[in-house]
């Protein structure tokens, strides 16, 4: 599961109000380098949670890796930045799509129900008596 | 990519088999106890009366009587998806999303045509493991969730594009419409399923008036090759005619 996948899932276990955003405790997690598309991260940011993406990268201990408020978008995509090291859309883009979480848990923040990630692979089967 | 190499390569996939018992699965049958309403079938003399049946050929091959886990052929996904992308651009650098994935096709399908990113969504953690494999073995990234559709919770319309072929709600009513209108809850640009020829009006009713469709058009009609999965298909139900459907959700959209 990526960060991406992250950003959007949220628990819908009863007693539940929004379930948003799952607290993230991860134990294990790799990178895989993926190509940076420029237009799709400016398509997508509208849409991102930040604070939620925030958390969810302390929470893998990284905590430099995304400040606490979004960078205004003319710096985002300011001309030339995917192409330098460090800037903000490559950390976006590291962080969105190149971050696998392998194993760990997301939990509700309403009812800290806990959902484990085994394999990369969430597991949100909710029992019965949980609908 | 042209439609021919998308259509090989999943032709590759590992797919759901056809049910045909492997001895040594029958013998473990024989050997273990399983809940009542699981059976094992066996060849020749298939159980018939259980809610549901279960299929098992070894460790990574299990069909769900209850779920409809028909396999989408490579002629009928590779169609789809290339439909989706040639005419319509709702696949390349898009969030895509397969509901009910099983082994993966429909994920695959879309990745290889460049989606920027795939989730597959499955109830069946066999299936996800398949479908794991099968991206893994074309090194393509898909992130997998394991859950119901019709208990998903997802935020924000991340999403662009819903790809799935449901099940038909033949075994279990309703369940191509509760993947429908989950579809249609969280695209933000399009969703394309299958559902079978005979529905296709109260498809398009409940598409628009319960869903809140802005859009539902059939695409084209394709014959379903389903391959004899269950015992109780009667011949005729083997090649079925199915549309193939494009809805517009009605939700806020990035472009």
């Amino acid at each position: 599961m990526r960060l991406l996948t992250h950003n959007m899932l949220a628990s819908n276990v009863r007693g539940a109000t929004t379930g948003y955003p799952l607290k993230l405790e991860a134990a294990k997690w790799v990178t895989k380098e993926v190509e940076l598309n420029a237009d799709f991260i400016r398509g997508l940011l509208p849409k991102i949670d930040w604070r939620a993406l925030v958390a969810a990268t302390r929470a893998l201990g990284l905590p430099e890796l995304l400040p606490d408020e979004q960078p205004p978008e003319e710096e985002i995509f300011a001309e030339g930045a995917a192409d330098v090291e460090g800037s903000a859309i490559r950390r976006i883009h590291h962080a969105l799509l190149e971050i696998h979480v392998q194993e760990g848990s997301l939990v509700c923040p309403d009812t800290s129900r806990c959902f484990p990630i085994d394999k990369g692979i969430p597991n949100m089967m909710l029992h019965e008596d949980e609908v | 990519m042209k439609l021919k190499q998308l259509e090989g390569l999943l032709g590759g996939l590992t797919q759901f088999p056809a049910p045909k018992v492997h001895p040594a699965a029958a013998a473990a049958a024989s050997r273990l106890s399983f809940p009542s309403p699981v059976r094992f079938w066996e060849g020749g003399q298939g159980k018939s009366g259980g809610a549901s049946h279960l299929f098992a050929f070894g460790r990574r091959c299990l069909v769900q009587v209850e779920l409809e886990q028909y396999p989408t052929g490579p002629h009928i996904a590779s169609r789809m998806l290339f439909t989706a992308e040639n005419s319509f651009d709702d696949i390349t650098g898009k969030v895509v999303a397969d509901f009910g994935c099983g082994c993966g096709t429909l994920a695959v399908a879309s990745a290889l045509l460049d989606a920027e990113h795939v989730i597959g969504i499955d109830i069946d953690p066999q299936s996800l493991e398949l479908a794991q494999e099968n991206a893994d073995d074309l090194e393509l990234d898909i992130d997998l969730i394991w859950s119901d559709i019709k208990n998903l919770n997802l935020k924000g319309f991340h999403i662009d594009t819903v790809v799935m072929n449901p099940p038909f709600g033949t075994r279990k009513k309703g369940a191509d419409m509760e993947f429908l209108s989950m579809g249609l809850k969280v695209a933000s640009q399009a969703v394309y399923s299958l559902h079978k020829t005979s529905t296709r009006e109260h498809i398009k009713k409940a598409a628009l008036r319960d869903f809140n469709a802005i859009r539902a058009e059939v695409l084209c009609e394709l014959r379903y090759d389903l391959p004899q999965s269950y015992k109780f298909h009667k011949k005729k139900e083997v090649d079925i005619a199915v549309d193939l459907w494009r809805f517009v959700p009605n939700a806020p959209r990035s472009s």
